[in-house]
């Protein structure tokens, strides 16, 4: 195993944390993803875009952060000096997973981390659910994908 | 007129406070994704590949930050309410329905696929390729026709 990625998964993991435990204390809202940029670019509650259009801003800005102080971390697929790897599939195996993503997570209201961490901190009976069933069925999706359709797409 | 300039300033500050709230919790999210590796596809791939080289860093990603939130959120809820707005917005549906976990499933899927759910996949701009770009407006097309046949 490799312990460096183990320990810096489990700094960026505790930095999440922080994130999502922030927000709930200043705002009071739930840190998911799918939720808040899902919701600011289909704009359903009005008049509370600002908070989430900086949220946007500054989740972009973290990676750009890292790679400026140096970066390199944690990264498997591409160069040394960035922490942001490229996709390994195509455009039209992306606008599939992409399609799937969206559609799955607005309509399953939530995705790693609006189930998978602040779901999962609250001790929701659906949060808890969905993480099983997305997480499993992920899992199987690799399965097929890399070990019975052609063996390393 | 003092008193309504006043109160007119104290809103706006709130405003604004909202905001650098908000990049804050952003911020930490996005640095936290690019510290654990997160916001390469690869690594999150290579942890879905429990058939495979199984890398198991997207684990202790998700303990560390189920177990801060956990008991952050506990310090955060005794206080009784946040610091810059009224009230908690806390989902209140409490039953497992098609939706919730039909729509689990379909996720699931895209993100074995790509490697990427949705955090990832915007925290990762900075490096934006034709995939990628692919990848984000497809997943925005996708959360409009999820709001329009709810």
């Amino acid at each position: 195993m490799d312990w460096m990625a183990s320990l810096q998964g489990l700094v960026g993991g505790v930095l999440i944390g922080l994130s999502a435990v922030w927000l709930m204390g200043a705002l009071g809202r739930i840190a998911g993803i799918s939720g808040i940029i899902g919701n600011l670019i289909t704009q359903r509650p009005q008049g509370d875009s600002a908070w989430r259009l900086a949220f946007l801003v500054g989740l972009i800005s973290g990676p750009l952060l890292v790679m400026a102080l140096g970066g390199g971390l944690g990264n498997v697929a591409d160069a040394p000096g960035s922490v942001i790897g490229a996709p390994a599939g195509g455009v039209p195996l992306m606008l599939v997973a992409g399609l799937l993503v969206g559609l799955g997570t607005g309509l399953g209201s939530g995705c790693t981390s609006g189930h998978g961490v602040c779901g999962l901190a609250r001790l929701s009976t659906r949060s808890m659910a969905a993480t099983g069933v997305f997480l499993l069925v992920a899992i199987a999706t690799v399965y097929v994908t890399h070990h019975v359709i052609g063996g390393g797409a | 007129m003092s008193e309504i300039s006043k109160r007119t300033h104290a809103v706006k500050n709130r405003g604004v406070v909202k905001i650098a709230a908000g990049y804050l919790a952003g911020l930490l999210f996005g640095l936290g994704l690019a510290i654990s590796g997160m916001t390469d596809p690869a690594r999150v791939i290579g942890f879905l590949d429990v058939a495979g080289a199984w890398d198991p860093t997207l684990m202790f990603v998700l303990g560390g930050a189920v177990v801060t939130a956990f008991v952050g959120y506990r310090v955060v809820f005794a206080r009784g309410e946040p610091l810059f707005s009224g009230s908690f917005q806390l989902p209140t549906k409490q039953t497992l329905d098609g939706k919730l976990l039909g729509g689990a499933a379909l996720f699931g899927i895209g993100w074995g696929l790509s490697g990427y759910c949705p955090g990832p996949a915007i925290a990762s701009v900075g490096g934006l390729s034709i995939p990628l770009l692919a990848l984000l407006i497809a997943m925005v097309a996708g959360w409009f026709i999820a709001k329009r046949i709810s």
